[in-house]
């Protein structure tokens, strides 16, 4: 589940808090929170929307993990799930790196 | 050249909140109601889309890669595509119906491609468009839904339908949860399009679906086909939320000890794996795998290594505990029964697209991997939303007078102190889970299971209104109850084993049972065979 919104990235856009679909975070005056962790379904999808790579979401679906922020930083994980996909600047031609066609029938 | 399309129209709301003028609502923002909604505003319909989360990342698609049966439209593929599945699916598929969602498919993919999705090319240089990647698609999707004139509600559950003095369904109203205010939008037809019902397994992107739409349309009278087909569960990390069956196809499955789980499988013997975890854990490691195939996976679907990469485990040299997670009728396929080609329901006015609806119709009472059910979201969304705004078009008159909210469970004043959203989830869930009520399922403990959930249901129906903040959770508590209950008693019904109905009972498929079964009703839960249109003729020939 969501774990952490580093601070020294976060902008305070709030695109997690829109786009989160189990309206994990809330807007604050200042930098959004997490106010419903136990809410989080594990989906990734804030990492991939957030444009700052700020936000990290542990694998682990059922317990909060209580990952620290530098470990996070770190880690080089951070933004590494929208590189693999290809929705930084320089990783968009993996946007078109599907290649599951080769999988099917096997 | 950019056609202009009329929009919903904003109304006063007197109570606070936000009101709509709409020929169509769509509840629900997947694929399949983004497809319903854009079909709908080419129609020329006013069209609203209310989704439970965000539009674009709701729903079980958004996190996930998935299949598309995209198939060649020449004869013998089409043929040899419809064919392929038939005997799994225990012979309940309509050919009608296959041979439309293939064509619809085909030429909605085509559409996506020229949209700019980033179909990738084979080595032949051509595009290759069987498999979706869901981030990408439901982004476009929001763009695309945006720029048809859609309104799009975010963080907006529907709470309840919405009927005429005449029965037929004129609108929904919900809650803005980020807003704590309500919303009401009249509508000449909805589409229900919420997806299934997961119970709140953490299986991938399933949290928001939990059978809301279901209950919302048996309020108003809707009934379900092949509530029996819900007893999909998949393979994860025991820790994780990442599901692939296609990948876990690759993976040897061991005991503690290490010694390999007889007859495990991804596909084929996923039983055994249940079998195996009522006993212990079970370990997963995608051995079989080779070098190129772990590329390729890699390269296609990132989504399924973030368990592993971010807890250090390499899939394919390490093994890992698994567990497997009820789908329910997401990858079930039951749901809203439809009556025609447009995917209309029993009520007037309510039309079911994607999980919400029934897949029987193209997979019978099986699915394995997605791509039918992405096919199915697709055509079936495509359909409902061109029948739902030529049926609101053709019907546009002065918006009904009076119209009554057809919401019961949690909604209503009731002598009881209002239920503990939470607890009414575990309880549901106590049922739901087990391998050894829904998978392995026998007549005594689907009973005893019913019984218990009957009177669950009746607490729900003595229990007083929710308030702020619980509203929501109650809500889908009830879906939730509701869905087993519709689940059970069809499973009771079909005493044969066909699809992924599987009955320990009565372990053969019963060639004199090709039929549907219906169900529906809430206080009171019935059942009823339906003949399957052929089934029907080898019954009479008997």
């Amino acid at each position: 589940m969501i774990e952490i919104i580093d601070p020294e990235r976060c902008t305070a856009c709030n695109i997690c808090v829109t786009a989160c679909p189990t309206n994990v975070f809330d807007k604050t005056e200042g930098l959004p929170v997490i106010a419903r962790q136990a809410d989080c379904q594990t989906c990734f999808l804030c990492e991939l929307y957030c444009p700052e790579d700020a936000l990290f979401v542990s694998p682990f679906a059922e317990q909060p993990q209580g990952i620290d922020v530098v470990a996070a930083r770190q880690s080089g994980l951070l933004g590494s799930y929208r590189r693999a996909v290809g929705w930084t600047k320089d990783s968009e031609h993996l946007r078109e790196a599907d290649r599951s066609f080769r999988l099917f029938g096997q | 050249m950019v056609a202009i399309r009329p929009r919903a129209e904003r109304r006063n709301d007197s109570n606070g909140g936000v009101s709509f003028d709409a020929d169509v609502l769509v509840l629900g923002g997947g694929p399949a109601g983004t497809w319903a909604a854009i079909s709908a505003a080419e129609r020329g319909a006013r069209v609203v889309l209310a989704d439970k989360g965000f539009c674009g990342t709701s729903g079980a698609t958004a996190p996930s890669g998935t299949g598309v049966w995209y198939v060649d439209p020449a004869p013998a593929q089409r043929e040899a595509a419809m064919a392929s599945r038939e005997a799994a699916g225990g012979y309940l598929q309509s050919r009608h119906w296959m041979a439309r969602v293939l064509d619809e498919t085909y030429a909605q993919s085509n559409r996506l491609a020229e949209w700019g999705y980033p179909y990738p090319a084979g080595d032949d240089g051509q595009p290759r468009r069987n498999s979706l990647q869901g981030p990408e698609y439901m982004r476009l999707m929001r763009k695309r839904t945006k720029s048809a004139g859609v309104t799009i509600l975010d963080h907006s559950p529907a709470l309840e339908l919405l009927v005429d003095d005449s029965g037929a369904v004129a609108g929904a109203s919900g809650v803005r949860r980020q807003h704590e205010d309500s919303w009401t939008v009249r509508a000449g037809a909805v589409v229900v399009a919420t997806g299934g019902c997961a119970f709140l397994s953490k299986t991938l992107g399933s949290n928001g679906l939990t059978g809301d739409g279901y209950l919302m349309a048996a309020e108003a009278g809707a009934e379900f086909s092949g509530m029996e087909f819900s007893n999909a569960y998949a393979i994860s990390a025991a820790f994780g939320s990442v599901t692939k069956t296609l990948f876990f196809g690759w993976a040897t499955f061991t005991y503690e000890d290490g010694s390999v789980v007889p007859g495990a499988a991804s596909k084929g013997g996923r039983k055994a794996i249940a079998r195996a975890l009522l006993h212990g854990p079970v370990y997963a490691q995608l051995d079989k795998a080779d070098e190129q195939v772990r590329a390729t996976m890699r390269a296609s679907q990132p989504n399924f290594f973030l368990p592993y990469d971010r807890t250090g485990i390499d899939p394919f040299t390490e093994r890992f505990p698994i567990t497997l997670r009820l789908e329910g009728t997401i990858r079930g396929t039951g749901g809203l029964r439809i009556t025609d080609d447009s995917c209309a329901t029993t009520v007037p006015g309510l039309f079911a697209a994607g999980d919400a609806a029934t897949r029987e119709l193209i997979c019978g009472g099986f699915t394995g991997g997605g791509s039918h059910n992405a096919a199915w979201a697709i055509s079936s969304g495509s359909f409902a939303g061109r029948g739902a705004a030529d049926y609101a078009l053709q019907t546009r008159r002065a918006p009904a007078t009076s119209v009554r909210r057809a919401g019961t469970a949690g909604l209503q004043a009731a002598p009881r102190r209002a239920l503990d959203p939470a607890q009414l989830a575990r309880a549901v869930q106590d049922e739901a889970y087990p391998y050894e009520t829904n998978y392995f399922r026998n007549a005594e403990r689907l009973t005893a299971s019913l019984g218990r959930l009957d009177r669950l249901w009746r607490e729900v129906t003595e229990a007083d209104a929710a308030a702020w903040p619980d509203l929501i959770r109650t809500r889908e508590g009830a879906a939730m109850l509701a869905t087993a209950r519709w689940m059970y008693r069809s499973a009771l019904a079909r005493t044969e084993s066909r699809g992924m109905h599987w009955r320990e009972d009565h372990p053969q498929l019963d060639a004199r049972q090709r039929h549907y079964v219906t169900s529906g009703g809430l206080d009171e839960v019935w059942t009823e065979p339906r003949p399957h249109d052929e089934g029907a003729l080898v019954e009479a020939a008997e």
